[in-house]
């Protein structure tokens, strides 16, 4: 095939990556001569997990709960402020030089909005070949358009479009373009970012397909990060749930969308509009009351029980931890942990 | 079950609140003209929820702006139709006569509420304007009405909320300042162009659950533009499905998601992941929607349909009565109703 296939050395389904314990704060500063800081937004708030090779882990979550910050770190856009990273045992945040290119280069990102994350004026060609004019050592022996064409191939595109511009494509196969761009170095590890959620219904399905059949082919990892819970059901192998901050509850496909024992996931998986009207009136729904809070001043102990229908005192005072529950043996972080009992 | 071609605007006569006959706007740009909408038919009654489903591009926004009377204008040109409220023709009103029904009797709610509001005005002034200006309002009144349309939105503390911008509300009591503005002057009909679309899912549950509940109470009736088969799936009861600018699709929810007749309307139902099952492969549409400067010959959807004949090409498919008040502009649409059946 075109691209590499996947190293007949590395076993799958061993960890690929491993985060410990990942903190980032952002400071909220006051003054303008003496800055002086009065406080944070804690984007992400002790998240561990791990991925393992060829799997695709899904992180779900609303909106300010940390999943792009988590996404941003991993790739080293920002510093954390605590915490650890390993990719392929080899520390993420310590690598500097030489080092950090090379570990970069094993990981790539394919950003959510198609529209703004290609340069408007370098062609599909430049685009997809820039990370070789980054990483020349990585770069292709002979020709680099061979390549590129190569790569326009693999994600379903025409390699002969090498020449046009983005704005000559529509946002599924801009989309591709930046999967290609992400696939350039032979990475083994890909974050996404939201990558279909600006896509129309009938293109985003293109777009998840081509995703899962090049981690077929390419024994590909990833991290795909939506606010779309289908979507990941589709896609994920497992999931993890966030919510300010932190992985509420983490497990296998199966554990979270049929055996949930957070109340915020089972939240989140009821409220899910559901294509069929029969199903309208035997939904039992479960309606959260108002809005996440704001992640500068989360509530104490548990950040959900401000909205949460089981909350107690224990509630605000203890920190639950992510750890696996007597209702069912997957990590959530809920001091009542329970599954949800089937409607009769 | 017998199919007979019937010409779109042999629905019955009389009798709806709002009826769209075969409205037909196009573009005017430099680089040509792209036909926009292409005989666009629909019809409201009191108190019903109609949702237009489409894809970005198929004209579902660009039909309310033509309904409210706010196309920008040029580039959009009205080159015929009719829009007929309570019987007369809106687009023959003078620009006075549109306004006095805009807001009053057919109102709309945006889908991004944070550059729909202003954000140098609190909100209870915002809410009041509308008030003041129309129904002719004294300050303190619009204020106090103000007041109990938030109340009625459900913003908790409306009272004291009143004086607060914009940017002090979260994204779902933004779209819910939106609705009581739309609200202020006792509509008959609101649209709501992609109204939870900017929303989280757990508000998004919210909003669309305060929608329902204000259309029974007030009585409305609800136009609910989306693209989310799962958001039409809850609350609409009848549903008309856009594809490059006319309405391919037409039927009341149960039976479309029971038994699609069109193959745009059943391939996208295929292609949405489903939470309550995990397929291998999602079944897509092939292809891209059309460009409007140069829509395909025949049928608009004919190089992405797996049905597609000769006649395709060839033929413009008048919309099928297929019974039941279902129509399905496809040459095929009882092979297609007949097929999702069988699935």
């Amino acid at each position: 095939m075109t691209a590499s296939p996947a190293n007949p050395t590395k076993v799958r389904g061993e960890t690929i990556l491993s985060v410990d314990n990942l903190v980032k704060h952002f400071p909220i500063t006051q003054g303008v001569l003496f800055q002086r800081q009065i406080g944070a937004v804690k984007a992400v708030d002790g998240v561990s997990f791990e991925l393992r090779r060829g799997e695709t882990l899904g992180v779900v979550g609303e909106s300010g709960c940390g999943k792009s910050t988590l996404a941003r770190l991993l790739m080293r856009l920002e510093t954390p402020t605590s915490g650890r990273a390993t990719l392929e045992g080899k520390d993420l945040f310590k690598a500097s030089g030489g080092a950090l290119r090379r570990l970069r280069r094993n990981m790539q990102m394919v950003m959510q909005d198609p529209y703004t994350s290609l340069n408007p004026r370098m062609t599909v060609g430049d685009i997809i070949g820039e990370p070789f004019d980054i990483h020349p050592d990585a770069a292709p022996k002979g020709s680099k358009q061979k390549r590129v064409q190569e790569l326009l191939d693999l994600v379903g595109l025409n390699p002969e479009h090498i020449n046009r511009y983005p704005h000559q494509f529509s946002g599924g196969q801009r989309q591709r373009i930046g999967i290609a761009r992400a696939l350039a170095l032979k990475p083994e590890v890909i974050v996404c970012d939201e990558p279909v959620s600006a896509l129309d219904v009938s293109i985003q399905a293109q777009v998840i397909n081509l995703l899962k059949q090049l981690q077929g082919e390419l024994g590909l990892s990833y991290i795909f990060i939506a606010h779309d819970l289908s979507v990941v059901r589709h896609i994920a192998d497992r999931v993890a749930v966030m919510y300010l901050g932190r992985i509420v509850e983490i497990g296998t496909e199966d554990e979270i969308y049929e055996r949930a024992t957070h109340p915020y996931t089972q939240a989140l998986l009821s409220a899910v509009p559901v294509p069929d009207p029969e199903a309208r009136d035997q939904r039992n729904m479960i309606r959260l009351v108002g809005d996440v809070p704001s992640p500068a001043d989360p509530p104490s102990g548990c950040h959900f029980r401000t909205r949460c229908w089981k909350a107690q005192d224990i509630c605000a005072v203890e920190d639950p931890q992510t750890v696996p529950r007597a209702a069912d043996p997957h990590p959530s972080a809920c001091h009542f942990a329970e599954l949800r009992p089937t409607p009769a | 079950m017998t199919v007979q071609p019937t010409p779109a605007s042999a629905t019955p006569e009389g009798g709806h609140l709002l009826d769209l006959r075969d409205l037909h706007v196009e573009f005017r740009t430099n680089e040509g003209v792209a036909r926009v909408l292409n005989g666009v038919s629909y019809h409201l009654d009191a108190g019903e929820t109609l949702a237009v489903l489409g894809e970005s591009g198929s004209g579902k926004s660009v039909t309310a702006q033509a309904i409210m009377g706010i196309l920008d204008s040029p580039p959009a040109f009205v080159r015929s139709g009719q829009i007929l409220y309570q019987g007369k023709d809106l687009l023959t009103r003078s620009e006075e006569q549109r306004r006095q029904v805009r807001g009053k009797e057919i109102a709309m709610i945006f889908q991004d509420a944070l550059s729909a509001l202003n954000p140098v005005f609190p909100v209870g002034w915002q809410i009041g304007e509308t008030l003041r200006q129309r129904a002719g309002m004294s300050r303190a009144d619009a204020r106090r009405r103000a007041i109990e349309l938030m109340d009625l939105v459900k913003i908790p503390g409306a009272a004291k909320r009143i004086g607060d911008y914009p940017h002090q509300f979260s994204g779902g009591m933004r779209q819910r300042v939106m609705i009581a503005m739309a609200l202020a002057l006792d509509p008959k009909v609101l649209i709501a162009d992609e109204p939870t679309t900017a929303l989280d899912v757990t508000v998004q549950a919210q909003i669309m659950d305060l929608l329902a509940d204000l259309r029974r109470e007030l009585n409305m009736a609800m136009i609910l533009i989306t693209h989310d088969l799962g958001v039409v799936a809850g609350v609409a009861d009848r549903i008309a499905v856009m594809y490059a600018g006319r309405i391919v699709e037409h039927a009341d929810v149960r039976s479309l998601y029971k038994a699609p007749a069109h193959p745009y309307t059943k391939g996208l139902l295929e292609s949405i992941p489903r939470l309550d099952v995990r397929g291998q492969e999602l079944s897509t549409i092939k292809g891209l929607p059309p460009n409007l400067m140069r829509i395909p010959s025949g049928c608009p959807f004919h190089p992405r349909c797996p049905y597609a004949q000769q006649v395709c090409v060839d033929e413009f498919p008048h919309d099928l009565v297929l019974g039941d008040g279902r129509t399905s502009a496809c040459h095929f649409a009882q092979e297609v109703r007949d097929d999702s059946v069988a699935r």
